[in-house]
């Protein structure tokens, strides 16, 4: 069953008298377990196809299916519960609360949830243990580096086993090595079978995933996964899928290994399975 | 979102901006401060002139000579109320009214005093033994003076404690000697201090008998008689007697006045209470200033942590969730303001009582509940504007912001 099924999107947006046609006939299925890179210049619509996939943005015309349900036409509030359940956000910056510490930003989509406090802290022990960041539970943003930032954002992300992750230019603000490290994180995660959706205008980050979306003026250019029908390759791990992945990823260490940085027997995706 | 966690959410919040925060925690508490000090000023302006009437003694009834007209003057009442004046005898019959329990008859005019080689003007005022059971005062030394026929005062005088220490300086006063203006005195007995009572500062009045200050100042009238009434009920019947018993002595003339304590304190209660409530209006503006502050705060909160909100509402906050957590921000602000205003404005007012010993300065029950309920009122009132604006923010144009 497709886990994202997009049928029909229109986005448009008014600026002054200009309109600006952000997505275009757009009609894109994505499989449960699916590592999946939108690409394309700035400008053509991938920055919005991934708020309409976080629901943080809604299609003008189009329908849009989450696990099969039609997530269109829920209420603010029905949709902030499917972000707080179903969805887990990555992004370029980052984006932590910067007066809180890692534990508690980990834990900050918890207790917007209601989980008891109890429960939430033994969630985040996991966690933290997971990500390789135990040492780093009391450290606030700023005391933390741009890869252990990161690793914090995606272990809040994932904190409350989403379905999908969704994940804007997660290398943007980090160096080669931290970057390659953190598209490592995320692919371990894939591989657990969460369905990781990257946005990136770099190709070498992009080519590492199974498909690729390219996007431009709004409209999808090219889908890799129709130029190469699915065959039975998909949903095996990203590694064998993609001959590029094994050349240049892992730091010289075995490709179907954890990241570098969760050194942990059960790797960071355990909860998430 | 659990209210605990949306309370503890808005205090790390609140404490993330220390500068900004305290600032306005600051501007509710001067707010609170000033309204808990000036009302604590003026009931403390109230008391002070209840207290001061009070130590007049209970259940007093006061007669003046002349009519206190209310009509204004006419040629009519200038040729019938030729007052007639008060004197020792109309006092004396006073006595024998049912309701009454002790009059004492008043005289006063100013002379000298001349003891133990020293001199100074005093205030004379000729009494009654009555007098100091009327007034309920204490005696530091001796007796006050003795019972006696009224027209026929013994050569006695009992001295203020100011006029001791002036005159004997720390000496015992009692049994010595004075000259008061011609006539030569025996002190039997000093008063203990009582401090300010109505602009007669009674530390500096000497206390003779009645006949004795009559035949010193060449009169036969009185300034005052003081009744006391058997109790707090008979008042009025003792002011309807005294009127009556007089009115038949004088003729059928009206040409007295009788006030009761009561009235007189009932007039500035009113009047210093009303002043106490303006104060508190005047004040409460603080309040509502400090209000406004609140809400500039919290606006600009949002706009800094714009970026915050929408990542809140990517992580699944619901709006309400945003507003909450703003609300409760705006409202820790206020309480914590409010609190430490009124902790200040206690201060103030102790600071105050430390000063002015005298001046009872405890802000009343009321304008602290005001105050406090006001700051409160006020803070989330201005919270709402903000905390509306949070959770309407759209989380796409929030994430941009960084």
């Amino acid at each position: 069953m497709a886990v994202i099924q997009l049928a029909g999107i229109e986005r448009v947006f008014h600026l002054g008298d200009s309109v600006v046609h952000a997505l275009t006939h757009l009609d894109v299925g994505i499989e449960a377990g699916e590592y999946v890179a939108i690409m394309g210049p700035s400008g053509s619509g991938k920055s919005t196809l991934l708020n309409l996939l976080g629901l943080l943005d809604r299609p003008n015309t189009g329908s849009y299916h989450l696990e099969g349900r039609d997530v269109t036409t829920l209420s603010p509030d029905e949709q902030a519960e499917v972000r707080s359940h179903r969805i887990g956000f990555v992004f370029q910056s980052f984006h932590l609360v910067p007066r809180l510490t890692a534990a508690e930003n980990i834990a900050l989509p918890m207790m917007l949830a209601g989980i008891p406090a109890a429960e939430r802290a033994q969630r985040v022990a996991q966690a933290l243990k997971d990500f390789g960041l135990d040492q780093r539970a009391g450290h606030r943003p700023d005391q933390l580096s741009g890869g252990q930032r990161q690793r914090v954002a995606i272990a809040r992300a994932t904190i409350m086993q989403p379905a999908v992750l969704l994940a804007d230019e997660p290398t943007g603000n980090l160096d080669r090595a931290t970057g390659d490290e953190v598209i490592h994180l995320l692919e371990v995660l894939n591989e657990r079978g969460m369905t990781l959706i990257v946005v990136t205008h770099d190709p070498k980050i992009g080519m590492r995933a199974r498909r690729q979306l390219m996007m431009e003026d709004g409209a999808l250019k090219s889908d890799s996964k129709q130029d190469n029908p699915p065959g039975p390759l998909s949903g095996m791990p990203a590694a064998k899928r993609n001959p590029g992945y094994a050349e240049r990823g892992g730091d010289g260490g075995s490709p179907a290994a954890p990241a570098p940085d969760a050194p942990a027997a059960d790797g960071p995706a355990a909860g998430a399975a | 979102m659990r209210t605990a966690d949306v309370l503890r959410f808005a205090r790390d919040a609140a404490a993330g901006y220390p500068l900004r925060t305290s600032l306005s925690v600051l501007a509710m508490a001067i707010g609170v401060a000033a309204v808990v000090v000036l009302t604590a000023l003026g009931d403390g302006a109230r008391r002070y002139v209840v207290n001061q009437f009070s130590s007049l003694g209970s259940n007093l009834v006061i007669v003046l000579p002349g009519r206190s007209a209310t009509g204004g003057f006419s040629p009519a009442n200038a040729l019938t109320t030729t007052p007639r004046d008060l004197t020792v005898d109309d006092a004396f019959a006073l006595t024998r009214l049912p309701s009454v329990r002790r009059v004492a008859p008043l005289t006063a005019g100013n002379s000298e005093i001349n003891a133990n080689g020293r001199l100074r003007e005093v205030v004379v005022a000729g009494t009654s033994s009555t007098y100091i059971d009327i007034r309920s005062f204490k005696m530091a030394a001796g007796q006050f003076l003795p019972a006696s026929d009224w027209n026929r005062g013994a050569p006695v005088a009992v001295i203020g404690s100011k006029i001791q220490e002036e005159i004997f300086g720390g000496r015992s006063a009692v049994g010595e000697l004075i000259r008061l203006g011609d006539r030569r005195l025996r002190v039997v007995g000093v008063l203990k201090s009582v401090g300010q009572g109505l602009g007669m500062n009674t530390d500096e009045v000497v206390f003779v008998p009645v006949a004795v200050a009559q035949s010193l100042f060449n009169t036969n009238t009185l300034f005052r008689v003081l009744i006391e009434a058997r109790s707090r009920d008979e008042l009025e019947a003792v002011k309807r007697d005294v009127m009556a018993a007089l009115k038949a002595r004088h003729g059928g003339e009206e040409d007295i006045t009788v006030i009761t304590q009561d009235a007189v304190l009932a007039t500035f209660d009113k009047l210093l209470r009303a002043l106490t409530a303006a104060v508190a209006g005047i004040a409460a503006i603080s309040l509502a200033v400090a209000g406004i502050l609140v809400m500039n705060v919290m606006l600009v909160a949002v706009t800094q942590r714009t970026a915050e909100i929408g990542l809140l509402k990517a992580l699944g906050a619901r709006g309400a969730t945003v507003r909450d957590a703003f609300l409760a921000e705006a409202a820790m602000i206020s309480l914590a303001g409010a609190l430490t205003g009124y902790g200040l404005g206690l201060l103030g007012a102790f600071i105050l009582r430390q000063m002015y010993p005298v001046f009872p300065a405890y802000p009343p029950d009321w304008a602290v509940i005001a105050a406090l309920a006001t700051a409160l009122g006020t803070g989330l009132l201005f919270g709402i504007m903000p905390a509306r604006r949070a959770a309407q923010l759209d989380p796409v144009q929030a994430l941009m912001k960084h």
